[in-house]
């Protein structure tokens, strides 16, 4: 499957370079040309396919360690968390005085959710407390961006902020690519090779122990490694929802529900259906361009209740 | 040849003391019961000694080294442990399910097991009667023949010790007294298998020691007969307990409320 999946991301790769105000641009044959293809495209592309890879993978992250099928980026805060240092960054007007103000702010709220989630993994091997961090700090984000968003002095600073929010990868060129992709890197380094451990949760904790997982390590391993990629990816795009839920959701059954080895498929899934969802929101006949964040939402919501009412209800329950 | 041992063992939890200075030895080639009434302190018996929870005082030794000090690779190799009620919150294939008793052996799902790992879990499948189950998914197994999946992925560790909480509660007869077949031959294979049981009849029948805890303390220790009798049970249950004899086998019954 993983073969098929590299084909299809690929091909949406190139697919995404071409696709726009300006078809095949390489065609031009001039500056302007190869001026969109590297500045506008390429970033634009490679940004799709790193943070659908991230959010995939998080997602099959999380699923597994948290054996919830269910389970989100989302889930833990630190999207809702990176979200409201981005928002900060706008209202503050550091994002407009320098452009790397609104990534940086993004990873730093990021690696503050993952340090308050790591007193809740060190507190409690249970997974419930750290569910019920995570519930807790996404209630908190969600109020203080409410917060700002009402107190916000102007109207443009408003529509800024609220644009943002929604989730797109348009119009970011290189540096954004640039700061985000080590951050992320790092974290999809730092838990691929939790494969076999989240095989071993499958069991539930206490089987997960005695077959030698130390839990409360993989927690901080997991934590931080889905800190720094769910950071670094709402930083740069917004908060683009339900990639994280629906890439396992398509993987899972061919991989025999193994939480190890959807990692990997999860991953690529996930880059080809941020990749679709970004040339197809190039494409539709809109007015504007939708935002991805909508358009992800939109089409995701919908899918995740079909998944939901078509998975044997039984494994859903747990 | 290993010897699981419980040297002054304490637990408490917040005011309340779970277990008592229990000082009890679990050798190998046996099958030992332990059984007592709920909330007598069974279940945190067998975490304590799969080195699940930490002691208040004492320790847990295996062959006498502190299984504190071992590190958690060698305990999870030496010492097998299948939790009460054991389930898989995915949907695995059999195989796949018995195969995770191999991680503490370096097997990882992602890639064809080791031949050694392989012929483990078709040791196992085999010793539950499970080949049958093997390549379909846990979710359309009948839950005896899940319970018997669960206890092939314990023995699919091939560890010294077997420790199961359980085993066989809410199951029918039938695969009761399949389990305990299993559990025997596993300690006939040179394990040290350590089982908690509710039936007393089962108990009485199957193992060849029988430890009762009553209130987080051995009320008994010594061979089924002996503790199993009326004199000792009646008051860790607070029960009237008779006895019938069945092909030579005492078998306890409860049969009055209060002692």
């Amino acid at each position: 499957m993983n073969r098929w999946l590299i084909a299809l991301v690929l091909v949406l790769y190139l697919i995404s370079l071409a696709v726009g105000p300006a078809l095949w641009p390489w065609r031009l044959g001039n500056e302007v040309g190869w001026a969109i293809v590297w500045e506008l495209r390429v970033p634009r592309a490679t940004l799709g396919l790193l943070i659908g890879g991230v959010l995939g993978l998080s997602g099959a992250i999380l699923q597994g360690w948290l054996r919830n099928p269910l389970a989100e980026p989302g889930v833990i805060g630190v999207s809702a968390c990176a979200s409201f240092a981005a928002v900060c960054a706008f209202y503050s007007g550091l994002a407009a005085a320098f452009t790397l103000a609104l990534p940086l702010a993004g990873i730093a709220g990021a690696a503050i959710a993952v340090a308050l989630l790591m007193t809740a993994v060190r507190a409690g091997t249970g997974t419930v407390s750290l569910l019920l961090m995570g519930v807790a700090i996404n209630a908190i984000a969600a109020a203080m961006i409410a917060l700002v968003l009402a107190s916000s002095p102007n109207p443009f600073a408003y529509q800024e902020i609220s644009l943002w929010l929604a989730g797109s990868i348009t119009d970011r060129d290189l540096r954004y690519l640039a700061i985000s992709t080590p951050f992320m890197v790092a974290g999809a380094l730092l838990v691929l090779g939790a494969g076999r451990w989240l095989d071993a949760l499958s069991l539930g904790e206490d089987a997960a122990r005695s077959l030698g997982v130390d839990t409360g390590r993989l927690g901080l391993r997991l934590t931080l490694g889905v800190g720094l990629m769910v950071g670094a990816a709402t930083s740069v795009a917004g908060v683009i929802g339900f990639v994280g839920l629906v890439a396992p959701h398509l993987v899972r059954a061919r991989v025999g529900y193994k939480p190890g080895a959807t990692l990997v498929p999860s991953m690529l899934a996930g880059a080809a259906l941020v990749l679709a969802a970004d040339i197809l929101v190039r494409l539709l006949p809109t007015a504007f361009e939708l935002q991805l964040g909508v358009f992800t939402s939109l089409v995701g919501a919908p899918f995740l209740v079909y998944v939901v009412r078509r998975s044997r209800s039984a494994w859903l329950a747990t | 040849m290993s010897t699981l041992a419980a040297r002054a063992l304490v637990c408490r939890r917040g005011t309340r003391t779970v277990l008592e200075s229990i000082d009890v030895a679990f050798v190998a080639d046996q099958v030992t019961a332990i059984v007592g009434p709920n909330g007598s302190g069974k279940t945190t018996l067998l975490r304590h000694l799969a080195g699940l929870d930490r002691p208040a005082a004492g320790r847990v030794e295996l062959d006498g080294i502190p299984t504190g000090g071992l590190g958690a690779g060698v305990r999870a190799r030496r010492i097998a442990y299948l939790p009460q009620g054991a389930s898989a919150y995915w949907p695995l294939f059999g195989r796949d399910l018995v195969a995770l008793g191999r991680l503490p052996h370096g097997a990882n799902l992602e890639r064809p097991l080791a031949a050694q790992d392989a012929e483990a879990v078709e040791r196992a499948l085999r010793r539950v009667d499970g080949l049958a189950f093997a390549d379909r998914t846990i979710d359309a197994l009948s839950q005896g023949e899940r319970a018997r999946m669960m206890l092939a992925r314990a023995l699919a560790t091939e560890a010294d010790v077997l420790l199961a909480d359980e085993p066989v509660a809410s199951l029918d007869p039938a695969y009761a007294l399949d389990a305990t077949a299993v559990l025997r031959a596993e300690a006939a294979r040179g394990g040290c298998v350590v089982v908690s049981l509710h039936d007393l009849g089962l108990a009485a029948r199957f193992a060849d020691r029988v430890i009762v805890l009553a209130n987080g303390r051995v009320a008994a220790d010594g061979p089924p007969d002996e503790a199993l009798r009326p004199a000792v049970i009646d008051a860790a249950y607070g029960v009237g307990f008779r006895t019938v004899v069945l092909d030579g086998v005492t078998q306890p019954v409860a049969w009055s409320r209060g002692p």
